[in-house]
């Protein structure tokens, strides 16, 4: 089949392409693209400076230094950890670059000016990731190396956040504007997305198991939540706000409970549907695929349905099901997003003020932390499922 | 069951096109929901004219994006490609966990708002499922006809268009019709940044407090959707055929 | 012992096993022969009810197993089935270990028991304890699953194809294996098969089901000699069947009956007590010797056979 090149295989006389690539990309951002956008205020649009422009030269050629070695490492290193560390410098050079700059360009005590990575900036960042990346997954690490390495990438960006390392940067300072709301609409956005997910787990569930079972059930089952899912989210959070403003009119219980046509409760209720089809899908299908011949077994041995259900099933299918629950937790993170719309609160709320004030740097206020969110939702399920597998191999 | 289906689908349809060519005719249909008399039917434009807005600018993502998808599977299952193989396939995994709302959003200070955020953001949105696919069936042809194509003397070029792509083509239809249905529903959020659709009469509905807006605009999406769906599944049945593969 | 009284499973119209009656002595092997869709697989799943009669009874050592709960009836009784059924999470141990957890053994007495076991089988469980079954060759895999059948010191066994999956060496060695444990356990053992020379190796009794019927339960000489049924005949086969006999008779019991005193003169070859008739005459034509020594384990004589001596036997059936 396809030779695939390792780090360890190629020689020094033949470059990675690969590092190849991303040096040529990040090359061109470096030297043609703006590195960051000088902005008199937040919505006016700005002046690109270069990287020479924006940095003095006992800040750039350190940075650059940093930039080349990583660069150097990538097109001919032969050590995956060189590559990797290498990167990851890179990946800081930048981000401090941005930051230096933004810390030059503003006087001191302006709170206007707004200084915003540009695209080169944007550009160098995305190719030293990749380059750590690709080194990272030849390293082939365990879940738990995984997790690990998430845990610590997060540690250091969220130290360098809480030193004030990025203050100057439009996108903090939209935080300071926003700082006493952001922490109760993140939380909010996580209450929304995991409510709805564990809701969803405990009525999809049982009901994949069902139409296991039940096989005259499973198609009419997943048709309609198919049907369910192709129902854009915004018209399905705009078209449960009626019948959940009646109820709420109607039984006073209800309204004590906070169920009320705007909020929280058609937000929830709507990622609670679009959650069912995965689960239910991915139950049933987990459980389809457990060896018949061990359920036979279990059953020969003389174990109740319910052990056997217990014993047998359920583990076995347990990666398939995990694998609906990450589907669902990934789409709901992005679906709370939208919920916003209808008043329900969560990281959106940014998103749709920075659209309607045309401020870019609000939408990312809003964006990034949702991204970054649903990424690390997917690294830790991901690394929990391949656990799981591992045991069993 | 399946003439049931038939019938199924061709009513929806039929309903679907008698609805967007003459809205009116539902009106009572709609009234209930707006007891404070406010109009039951959009009226701030065409809905017709929306409806083939929305579609258009899906089909155009979608076929932007499946050429740009196909063309980059089939460049890293080549042994020259290979090396970008694994990095190319985490990008993509990891793509997919970007709500579409964030693509969008972040597509705005590119080029601002319109018609383009929305065209980048479902292009992107639709390179990862037609990508996964691609790869994925390329990768899946058995060894066995392309060792005999070998034998027969085939080139490279000649292997990946007469015995590689044929057999790979009903999974990357499956990748196609994937990307299709989930940039149906990421269109009508294109709205809010000002992108023609059906998303304009859901967003009318939410600002003004019309469900009968949010219902029609989302039946007609999902409606849409839903008909697409088939309708490559019946394209993806033809080429199964034609090509022989169960 | 198993008493199997006028046994019938019905699914609507169709009649699966129809009034089989037979009994099976303990500590025997029965094997229960038939073509595909003989309803021997039923009847065998009748035995620990994973099919409910739908007529008839079956009672174990006297007790009717209608009596008590199926599940309880089926932690006294080991079960194997072809492609073993092991449970793809669990390692080999635990997998063992099954029975006797539901039945709460202690963890001491259970790890002795498993230990013991994988021993017998010839799988050392310092290597194959926590292997997991994937991990596992095939024949490696059907060992297995006879060791979690037998964990519970179960009275019986009942075998659904169990040797069906395995490659013709690994399958003799697994029925030799069987043997062993009917051996040392005194277990008494139920096994469905569709192949006659697995039944021939290793019934004590056969019995021939075809469309749900019993056409004969008897010793396996028994069905070549006195044949109930032309079915019987046609399943045994016609054209070897003086050769199938001889297969069935022992060395050491023709030898130390019918022997000359005196050593023949020539050369003679040598022949282990337990190989069958057909074996030791296969030995003498390629051998070109008049006569074959049957020596017991320890490498003593117990007597003598000659080609004519077997022919003999073989004329006298």
């Amino acid at each position: 089949m396809n030779r695939v090149a390792t780090g360890e295989s190629r020689s020094l006389a033949r470059p990675d392409p690969l590092g190849l690539a991303l040096f040529a990309v990040g090359a061109v951002a470096l030297a043609g693209l703006p590195f960051v956008v000088f902005k008199m205020n937040r919505i006016v649009p700005g002046v690109p400076l270069d990287f020479g422009a924006a940095l003095p030269s006992r800040l750039a050629v350190p940075c650059l230094l940093v930039c080349a070695l990583s660069a150097a490492a990538a097109v001919a290193g032969r050590s995956a950890w060189l590559r990797l560390v290498t990167a990851l410098g890179g990946l800081a050079a930048v981000a401090a670059a941005a930051a230096a700059a933004a810390d030059r360009l503003t006087p001191p005590g302006n709170l206007v000016f707004r200084i915003a990575p540009g695209a080169g900036c944007w550009l160098l960042l995305a190719c030293a990731a990749l380059l750590a990346v690709d080194a990272a997954m030849q390293l082939r690490p365990g879940p738990i190396a995984r997790v690990l390495g998430l845990v610590i990438c997060l540690g250091a960006t969220g130290m360098a956040f809480s030193r004030g390392v990025f203050d100057d940067l439009s996108i903090m300072r939209e935080y300071a504007v926003h700082a006493h709301r952001f922490a109760a609409e993140a939380l909010r956005h996580l209450e929304l997305a995991f409510g709805s997910l564990a809701a969803a787990v405990a009525f999809a569930l049982p009901l994949g198991l069902m139409c296991h079972r039940l096989p005259s059930l499973r198609a009419p089952t997943l048709s309609l939540l198919n049907v369910v899912q192709t129902i854009p989210s915004i018209a399905l959070f705009g078209i449960l706000m009626a019948p959940l403003a009646a109820l709420s009119a109607a039984v006073p219980l209800a309204a004590k409970l906070g169920i009320e046509g705007i909020g929280a409760a058609p937000a929830v209720v709507a990622l609670f549907l679009y959650s069912l089809l995965p689960i239910v899908a991915n139950t049933a299908l987990g459980l389809q695929r457990v060896s018949p011949a061990a359920i036979e077994a279990a059953r020969g041995m003389g174990l109740t349905e319910g052990q056997i259900l217990r014993g047998i099933e359920l583990p076995l299918a347990l990666p398939a099901i995990l694998a609906g629950i990450r589907i669902v937790l990934i789409q709901n993170i992005g679906l709370t997003t939208i919920a916003a719309l209808i008043g329900a609160g969560g990281l959106g709320t940014f998103v749709f003020q920075g659209i309607g004030q045309t401020a870019i740097d609000l939408v990312l206020l809003g964006a990034l932390p949702t991204v970054a969110l649903a990424v690390a939702s997917g690294v830790l399920l991901d690394a929990l499922i391949e656990s799981i597998d591992r045991s069993r191999a | 069951m399946a003439r049931v289906g038939a019938a199924l689908k061709f009513a929806a349809l039929a309903a679907l096109a008698t609805f967007l060519v003459v809205p009116q005719r539902f009106a009572s249909l709609f009234a209930p929901l707006n007891p404070s008399g406010a109009p039951p039917i959009y009226d701030q434009g065409n809905l017709l004219a929306l409806a083939l807005a929305h579609l258009g600018i899906v089909c155009l993502a979608a076929v932007a994006s499946a050429v740009v998808a196909v063309t980059l599977g089939i460049l890293v299952t080549r042994d020259r490609g290979a090396r970008f193989l694994p990095l190319s396939r985490t990008l993509v995994g990891f793509g997919q966990t970007f709500p579409p709302v964030a693509v969008l959003a972040l597509a705005v200070p590119l080029v601002g708002f319109g018609e383009k955020p929305t065209l980048i953001a479902l292009f992107a949105y639709g390179l990862l499922p037609v990508f996964e696919n691609t790869v994925a069936g390329l990768k899946a042809v058995p060894a066995e006809p392309l060792d005999a194509a070998r034998g027969m003397g085939m080139s490279a070029s000649e292997r990946l268009r007469s015995v590689e792509l044929p057999l790979a083509l009903p999974m990357i239809l499956e990748g196609v019709r994937l990307s299709v249905v989930i940039n149906v529903g990421t269109a009508t959020i294109g709205s809010t940044v000002a992108a023609k659709g059906l998303g304009e009469v859901i967003i009318a509905g939410l600002l003004s407090n019309n469900d009968a807006f949010v219902l029609q605009g989302g039946l007609a999406t999902g409606l849409i959707a839903v008909l697409l769906y088939e309708a490559i599944g019946v394209l993806e049945r033809r080429v199964c055929r034609t090509s022989r593969i169960a | 012992m198993i008493e199997i009284e006028r046994l019938t499973k019905a699914y609507g119209g169709t009649t699966v096993v129809d009034e089989v009656s037979f009994t099976v002595e303990r500590g025997s092997i029965t094997v229960v022969v038939g073509t595909s869709g003989s309803g021997k697989s039923t009847l065998l799943r009748m035995i620990n009810r994973l099919v409910e009669p739908s007529a008839g009874r079956v009672r174990i050592d006297g007790r009717d197993t209608a009596k008590e709960p199926a599940h309880l009836l089926r932690r006294r009784i080991g079960y194997v089935i072809q492609g073993n059924g092991l449970f793809p999470h669990r390692t080999v141990a635990q997998n063992v270990a099954t029975v006797p957890r539901l039945l709460g053994w202690d963890e001491t007495r259970i790890a002795v028991r498993v230990r013991e076991l994988l021993e017998l089988l010839q799988l050392d469980p310092r290597d194959y304890a926590d292997k997991f079954p994937h991990q596992l060759s095939g024949g490696q895999q059907q060992r297995v699953g006879v060791a979690r059948a037998l964990a519970a010191e179960p009275a019986v066994v009942l075998m659904d194809e169990p040797f069906g999956a395995l490659d013709p060496i690994i399958r003799a060695k697994a029925q030799q294996d069987l043997l062993e444990v009917r051996r040392r356990y005194g277990t008494t053992v139920v096994v469905v098969t569709h192949d006659m020379d697995e039944a021939f190796r290793l019934g004590d009794r056969v019995a021939v089901m075809s469309r749900g019927r019993v056409l004969q339960y008897d010793r396996p000489a028994a069905l070549l000699t006195r044949p109930a049924d032309p079915f019987v005949t046609q399943l045994t086969g016609v054209a070897d069947r003086a050769l199938r006999l001889l297969s069935l008779r022992r060395a050491a019991e023709v030898a130390t009956a019918s022997s000359p005193s005196d050593p023949p003169i020539g050369n003679t070859a040598r022949v282990r007590e337990d190989a069958s008739l057909r074996d030791v005459l296969s030995e003498l034509l390629w051998s070109g010797s008049p006569a074959a020594a049957v020596v017991d384990a320890e490498g003593r004589t117990l007597g003598w056979l000659t080609v004519a001596a077997i022919l003999a036997q073989a004329r006298a059936s």
